[in-house]
């Protein structure tokens, strides 16, 4: 995998993302950077289910949010140090998705990407009713909680390194996937999962693999975002405009592209963070969205990858 | 039933269903109160108007996803969705709106029975017989339902399948924006109340098997049935998941749909098996 050129693009990528903002100590561009490394893995994950497997996963924000809650409430509540709770993030909604998995995914194509908002409602009304998480007005988290990680100032710059960590984490295992065996069975399985099981691809285990893993670094992302803004309620950790926004940036990029996905992300965070600052458009963002989302379903279902490949073919070689 | 029409009839799963329904109801509130329509007039407009809506989304959206993977259809009517959304936020914001309508309820010993939802109990019922009696009896209607058999075949006999589809797409708008109209009467409703609809619908359809109008009155009835027994019992908050895990119980269980497993319309059933799923 060292030898692969391609390897070498992604750990350009996280040395810019985190060497860029660090260099002028700017902190505009760093939390301009930390959506769009937020934005590249939440698609990046999306991109396991939807552009290898198939399968449409409209609450994908759930384990974003589920994560963030579980660190979040680690970290104030039993006193644990950021990265334990981290892990216990990712490890626990990791878990929560395989099983969820094995039951949900026996459903196919639309009826499965209905149960995916129905998971979320579900664990939204779940989580507003659940008093130790504070019910619907949330958890709040003291400006102590900073202090291990030398003051506030400090602590946004370690979680920004390790949002870009989880971020190149996602990236490389979404490229990991896709040069695997597991990969293949699951691109096998978007083409037609009835042929792919007949050639003895262990379809309810690869596609419960699959959501497991898309759940896993979202779910940190999630905790290290929410810790962040050191607050967090049902209604901002189980948005779906969030998960929306992940799926345009899939279609958009590529599906089933690594490159493209990224690089949707990056294109779709600085086109948001200018129809947000203008006048004319911040109110119609979703609109914008989803006039993209349905020009590209239309017209250009292979998304800008397609649109790279066909035009210069020889990065087919090089970017995955 | 607007859900299932389309659904069985085109194998198109249409998430613009909920945004629709809202559609109906802010149609009725812009009717009465700027223009001073009393409510129930409001339905021709809101019917003709869904109509057309409903064919125009069609020629946008739908058509070049005819035959393609469902994925494809699922997420193109998901972007027609996000800009409505988009556009009603913009445009409304996200607060309460609420229409008056006031007519006397009827009694029966301690029960009262509000008129509006006596009205809207008897025009669901008027317009599940109209639609049963189109499907059912008119030329048109047996077209519909043999695209929905299908397509191949439909077209080799000389039906117009594109002109059908796009006719059972506008109906299936129609009919979820007179269900928001009527829905509309009932209760306050804000831009962002069609997800829980949309839910509902889905849970609707089903129960009530795929492309099966009557199933979906009587998965209807059935849904508002458990609604009302859990209520006592459980938060309001709780509802959308308990209608969730049925959603997902009875997929798992019948794929059919439960009145279809019934054997209540056993023939209807074996049709939609092998023409929808």
């Amino acid at each position: 995998m060292l030898r692969r050129p391609f390897f070498w693009i992604i750990a350009l990528v996280i040395a810019i993302f985190a060497l860029a903002p660090a260099i002028g100590n700017d902190v505009q561009m760093r939390e301009s950077l930390l959506l769009a490394a937020v934005y590249i893995t939440l698609a990046s994950n999306l991109n396991l289910m939807l552009g290898y497997a198939g399968y449409v996963n409209f609450g994908s924000i759930v384990f974003f949010g589920l994560g963030g809650y579980i660190c979040v409430y680690f970290v104030s509540a039993q006193n644990w140090p950021l990265a334990a709770g981290m892990l216990a993030a990712g490890i626990a909604v990791s878990a929560l998705a395989f099983l969820f998995g094995l039951g949900v995914l026996r459903l196919r194509g639309a009826f499965f990407a209905l149960s995916t908002i129905g998971i979320n409602e579900a664990v939204q009304a779940f989580v507003s009713n659940f008093e130790p998480w504070g019910g619907s007005s949330g958890i709040y988290l003291s400006a102590e909680v900073f202090q291990p990680l030398g003051g506030p100032g400090q602590a946004l710059w370690i979680i920004y390194f390790l949002i870009v960590g989880v971020m190149g984490l996602s990236l490389f295992l979404s490229y990991a996937i896709k040069t695997s065996k597991v990969g293949l069975g699951l691109l096998a399985i978007g083409q037609n999962e009835d042929a792919a099981a007949i050639l003895g691809v262990p379809t309810p285990f690869y596609k419960a693999l699959a959501y497991s893993a898309s759940a896993f670094l979202p779910a940190i992302a999630g905790g290290l975002y929410f810790f962040k803004s050191a607050f967090i309620q049902p209604s901002d950790a189980f948005d779906l405009s969030l998960s929306t926004e992940a799926m345009v940036i899939t279609m958009l990029g590529g599906q089933g592209t690594v490159t493209g996905v990224a690089l949707g992300a990056y294109l779709y965070e600085e086109l948001r963070g200018f129809l947000l600052t203008s006048e004319a458009f911040s109110h119609f963002q979703l609109v914008i969205a989803g006039v993209l989302l349905l020009i590209t379903v239309l017209f250009f279902p292979s998304g800008l990858m397609g649109w790279i490949y066909s035009r210069f073919p020889r990065t087919q070689r090089v970017l995955e | 039933m607007g859900l299932t029409l389309i659904w069985g009839v085109m194998d198109v799963v249409n998430l613009t269903h909920g945004t629709v329904i809202v559609a109906g109801m802010f149609a009725l509130y812009l009717l009465t109160t700027a223009l001073n329509v009393p409510p129930y007039l409001a339905l021709p407009p809101v019917l003709v108007g869904g109509f057309l809506f409903g064919v125009l989304l069609y020629w946008i959206a739908v058509h070049r996803m005819i035959g393609r993977p469902p994925l494809m259809s699922l997420l193109s009517t998901f972007a027609v969705n996000l800009v409505l959304i988009g556009a009603g936020t913009g445009l409304w914001g996200t607060v309460l709106f609420n229409v008056a309508v006031s007519l006397p309820g009827v009694s029966v010993e301690r029960y009262t029975f509000p008129g509006t939802h006596i009205i809207a109990a008897v025009l669901t019922a008027a317009i599940a017989g109209c639609l049963y009696v189109f499907l059912h009896r008119t030329r048109l209607g047996k077209a519909v339902r043999a695209v929905a058999n299908n397509r191949e075949a439909a077209e080799l006999v000389g039906i117009p399948t594109t002109r059908v589809l796009s006719l059972a797409f506008g109906l299936g708008v129609a009919l979820a924006g007179v269900s928001g109209l009527l829905i509309a009467t009932l209760f306050p409703f804000t831009v962002l109340s069609g997800d829980g609809y949309q839910l509902k619908s889905f849970v609707v359809t089903v129960l009530g098997g795929l492309g099966n109008p009557t199933g979906a009155l009587l998965g209807g009835i059935a849904l508002g049935l458990v609604e009302g027994l859990v209520t006592p019992f459980v938060p309001v908050s709780w509802t959308l998941v308990i209608e969730f895990m049925l959603f997902v119980a009875v997929l798992i269980v019948f794929p059919g749909g439960v009145f279809a497993a019934a054997g209540l319309t056993r023939r209807r059933a074996r049709v939609v098996r092998r023409g929808a799923l």
